[in-house]
């Protein structure tokens, strides 16, 4: 029986928060982003081993071409972002903090930049592993941020047996629209790598979940969906963090994920929609990674917009194309819930950058902090059901262990909601990463 | 870019409530309550507010000064102190013991745990329990509301002097022409001569009480205001009055002729104000789910049997103290299911 709609509930999870979404750069077409003269290229811009180097200082590559192999089935090839000459292999600043081997490419200014270089495979009646082995060669990581070598991620375990794959195309953090409008602009691309990711997982039927904020992206993949029935759109309540894997997975099929197992042990594979997009945009083509759409937007960008850059782009070009305002202080990459600030402007954009924020100086100024007056709002905020106000308390004491035994630390991803909250503005999620990082080098040096 | 770059931790987006604004949001929330309190009983009324509302930030100002802390007093937390602590008082209670209540609120219920956030008792009831029992006499003198001259005139037990003996209230009562004043709370005429007052009387606050507990109606508007701005948590004032409905309602059905009515239990003494503004500070009462019902059921609970079967007419006091201490062991006990945790675990 179908409820009414005034009765109907939105798909969604308990808790979270709504902040404000600045989503303005959602009605702004898909724009292209010129070459910046030089691209720094990571080897590592994936989870799993950096990819090895397979050109010399001075060697002239082509716009799509390998420049870095995989080391093995958990890494990614790296393809050239530009025609152009190797300048250096060298580490650069990365986002990390730490300094991590690239490839600097001289861009030629005069070259077409077409892509020459394609190798494309005949993938009818290929599936499983065989199929995956093909996705490594298109080197794609994921785009939702955690930079997942994509191929890796959709092979389940052994044993697993896989009945859904979830579409991410929440889109939850403020400010990012990159997706949203890859829905819109590029729905077939979505429903072709739906198609070749569901033949490597094995899933009988794929869900996209979709917040209600984009009514357009949800008609745009609502027209473009097979006739066969097998893939879907969930609709979803606007509400941060519902693009989380956890959360999403609940909103949708209302399951949990067991604490300390991955979504496969529930039948569940999740793939962001930007992901699939590019993956099924270039997997038919034979064609590498070279460029990925990015939200570039914050207070403090004059021009702020969806943009494809060539990875490797340093963000110092990227800025002053989009015009920062000279007051801009903080430049953040993804979203600004869990995005993290840049301490150089020399960092390139990688496979895993969604957005670049810059936010001007009153925007970040600090605010005073007060003692926990245990409010409360924390724990009505946390997705996890975590009790972030006794952690919060224990890590001011320095009770790590205690923290993780007793109120399962390990369980928190960070999304900031207890931050956010926090009317005593206590760094309540960076004290987390403080314990974190803590217990594993402690661990590491037992 | 011409700033030097900053690097802050994630998130760098804030809901934009903080402490202040939630504390004033209370205060201003308690003043409908305190304007009532000085039309029933005029200058004494709102003197004792003034008194003893300054004597908290009073206290607090010198301890931020022999301490060296930051200036706390911009957080209003001394403020809610004042206000509420003035508000139980007996609207005569002498000035001076206001100030003494004030003092100790903030010192003996505050300050010596580490300030904002650090005490485990409410600060203004444990300023409450000091008078309680440094000038037991004077904590149980009521004075008649509405008296004649009461925005030229002070009831004369305000202006006593420091450890002198207030003067007779009632006789002054009679004087004024106040008729049919006892001196004596609905609860106490219920517990020593079985008689209750009508719910009408306890609503619209036609009773002797304290300066802030006479009318529950207005005590209830201004609470929900605070629940519905989210500046207070509903489930404590639901879970202290719905244990008290249903505990009063069980006494009453076993024995009607000894036992008053739910609605009289619920409307009468200090309760809606203990339910909507003490029992609900958030330093003192439990974070998670399971300990906030918890915690409001037992404040009900003992309040209840504190008034029936205590040597006290009204319990609401003792109970939320008792219930304050138990609440980190109620947290410790109650801790949330984590999400993807067996359902069994918790």
């Amino acid at each position: 029986m179908r409820l009414p709609s005034f009765l109907q509930r939105t798909a969604t999870f308990d808790h979270g928060i709504h902040p404000v979404y600045h989503k303005e750069t959602g009605c702004l077409p898909i724009r292209r982003f010129p070459y910046a003269p030089k691209l720094f290229v990571p080897l590592s811009q994936h989870i799993g081993k950096p990819a090895i180097a397979a050109v010399k200082v001075g060697q002239e590559v082509l716009r799509g071409e390998i420049i870095a192999t995989a080391d093995g089935f958990l890494s990614l090839p790296i393809h050239a972002p530009a025609t152009g000459v190797v300048e250096a292999i060298s580490p650069i600043a990365s986002d990390s903090g730490k300094m991590e081997m690239a490839i600097t490419i001289r861009v030629y200014e005069a070259d077409s930049q077409e892509i020459k270089v394609r190798n494309p495979h005949e993938l009818e009646g290929l599936k499983g592993k065989d199929l995956a082995l093909i996705m490594q060669e298109v080197g794609v990581a994921g785009k939702g941020g955690a930079v997942f070598p994509t191929h890796a991620k959709l092979v389940p375990p052994s044993g697993a047996v896989i009945d859904t794959l979830l579409v991410n195309g929440a889109e939850c953090e403020p400010f990012l629209t990159c997706d949203h409008r890859i829905m819109l602009e590029r729905a077939h691309d979505v429903l072709t790598g739906i198609k070749y990711a569901r033949r490597v997982c094995g899933a009988p039927r794929a869900i996209i979940g979709i917040e209600d904020n984009k009514p357009d992206a949800i008609a745009a993949l609502q027209a473009a969906l097979p006739d066969d029935g097998t893939v879907s759109i969930k609709v979803l309540e606007t509400k941060y963090p519902q693009g989380a894997a956890e959360t999403m997975t609940y909103a949708i099929l209302g399951r949990e994920v067991p604490v300390g197992k991955r979504s496969s042990a529930i039948g569940v594979i999740m793939n962001n929609v930007m992901t699939l997009a590019y993956m099924g945009r270039l997997l038919p083509l034979g064609e590498g990674m070279t460029e990925r759409v990015v939200t570039i937007a914050g207070p403090a960008v004059a021009r702020p917009g969806n943009y494809i850059v060539p990875l490797g782009t340093p963000l110092r070009f990227l800025l002053e194309w989009v015009g920062a305002r000279s007051n801009a202080s903080e430049v953040i990459l993804g979203g600004p819930m869990m995005g993290a600030a840049v301490s150089s402007l020399d960092v390139p954009i990688t496979k895993g950058v969604c957005g670049v924020l810059a936010f001007g100086k009153t925007e970040v100024e600090p605010q005073r902090s007060y003692p926990c007056i245990h409010c409360g709002e924390c724990l009505s905020a946390c997705p996890k059901k975590l009790n972030p106000t006794q952690m919060g308390l224990l890590a001011a004491k320095r009770e790590f262990e205690v923290m993780a035994d007793r109120f399962s630390l390990g369980e928190c991803f960070e999304c900031g909601c207890c931050s956010y909250v926090c009317p005593s503005h206590i760094p309540l999620v960076q004290q987390f990463r403080i314990a974190k990082s803590f217990l594993k080098d402690k661990a590491r040096s037992a | 870019m011409t700033q030097p770059i900053e690097l802050r931790a994630a998130p760098h987006q804030h809901s934009g409530r903080d402490v202040p604004t939630i504390m004033r949001n209370v205060v201003y929330s308690m003043l409908p309550i305190c304007v009532f309190s000085i039309w029933q009983y005029g200058l004494s009324s709102a003197a004792l507010i003034f008194v003893v509302t300054l004597s908290c930030l009073a206290a607090e100002r010198i301890n931020n000064h022999f301490s060296g802390s930051v200036n706390t007093l911009s957080d209003w937390s001394a403020a809610i102190t004042g206000i509420i602590l003035a508000l139980t008082l007996p609207p005569a209670f002498p000035l001076w013991m206001g100030a003494v209540a004030g003092f100790s609120a903030i010192w003996l219920g505050k300050s010596i745990f580490g300030g904002l956030g650090q005490n485990p008792f409410n600060p203004a009831l444990i300023g409450r329990a000091f008078v309680q029992a440094a000038f037991p006499t004077a904590i149980s003198t009521w004075a008649p509301a509405f008296a004649p001259h009461r925005f030229s005139e002070f009831i004369p037990s305000s202006l006593a002097a420091p450890f002198m003996s207030p003067p007779d209230i009632v006789l002054w009562a009679k004087q004024q022409g106040v008729d049919a004043f006892t001196g004596a709370t609905p609860l106490a005429r219920w517990k020593f001569e079985n008689i209750s007052a009508s719910s009408m009387d306890l609503l619209t606050g036609n009773v002797t009480a304290s300066a802030g507990e006479t009318s529950a109606i207005l005590i209830l508007l201004c609470g929900l205001y605070l629940a519905f701005r989210k500046f207070l948590d509903w489930r404590i004032p639901v879970a202290v009055l719905g244990s008290v409905v249903l505990v009063a309602w069980v006494f009453h059905f076993a024995q009607p002729a000894r036992y008053p009515t739910p609605t009289f239990v619920l409307l009468s003494g200090g309760l809606m104000l203990g339910a909507w503004f003490m029992a609900t500070d958030m330093a003192t009462s439990p974070v998670t789910p399971r300990g906030i019902w918890l915690y409001g059921a037992l404040i009900g609970i003992l309040t209840v049997v504190i008034r029936y079967f205590g040597g006290l007419t009204e319990g609401v006091m003792y109970a939320i103290l008792i219930a304050n201490a138990a609440a980190p062991l109620l947290d410790q006990f109650s801790q949330p299911r984590v999400f993807g945790n067996e359902r069994d675990k918790s």
